[in-house]
């Protein structure tokens, strides 16, 4: 699935992926996608809160070889 | 974005130690990240990390203090941002708002060109429970 942008918050901890993100987000569309890259173990409950509490749409969490892929739609 | 007023959190920040200045900013940056406007009121101890170089200065409570540097080490071996760093982010978010306490500034005879840039008011009580009591989280730190 193609998206918009990409974020790579490998290697950051808390709240430092949240944060890119959140900077990231303001720079898109309404309906636009981004895509986070992120090691810390947190960032899943993170980013699921983060996206209900902002009103936009956690599209997927992919897992794979300690890295959490989150697509995320904007609302 | 939903259109609802946005969330609020007010706290009052005590302590000028660096394992309490943390999650402060911790919570504040990332309140920033949520759109949750934050107000973060400095009084007695918590006053002191907002003078210039007091949160560069700001180390481990009482007898933990030698063990200062080893944590900052840990810190920065973990990849987490310095509490300055944090400070800066919350201000680039723009929705942390940061009060120095009037009264502990006459207590410790502490003047405002003594504090940081970043301190948006200098207020009493009243101004931190007003904005408190139209808070959704309101903590003490």
């Amino acid at each position: 699935m193609s998206v918009d942008v990409e974020i790579d918050a490998k290697g950051l901890r808390c709240p430092m992926p949240i944060m890119k993100a959140a900077k990231a987000i303001k720079e898109i569309q309404t309906g636009q996608t981004l895509r986070v890259q992120a090691t810390d173990p947190g960032s899943k409950k993170d980013f699921e809160g983060w996206a209900k509490n902002g009103g936009h749409t956690l599209l997927s969490v992919e897992e794979g070889s300690g890295v959490y892929t989150y697509t995320i739609r904007k609302g | 974005m939903s259109e609802t007023k946005p969330k609020k959190m007010a706290i009052i920040v005590h302590s000028g130690s660096l394992d309490k200045l943390y999650p402060v900013f911790m919570l504040s940056s990332t309140g920033a990240a949520m759109d949750v406007e934050t107000h973060l009121f400095f009084t007695f101890w918590g006053l002191m990390a907002l003078k210039k170089g007091g949160l560069e200065s700001a180390g481990l409570p009482g007898f933990m203090t030698i063990g200062t540097d080893m944590m900052k080490g840990k810190i920065s071996e973990a990849k987490v941002p310095t509490l300055t760093e944090l400070l800066k982010m919350c201000r680039q978010m723009g929705n942390v708002k940061i009060y120095a306490c009037s009264t502990t500034m006459e207590i410790m005879g502490v003047k405002k060109e003594d504090l940081i840039p970043e301190v948006d008011d200098i207020v009493g009580a009243a101004s931190f429970l007003s904005i408190a009591l139209d808070s959704d989280v309101q903590l003490f730190i």
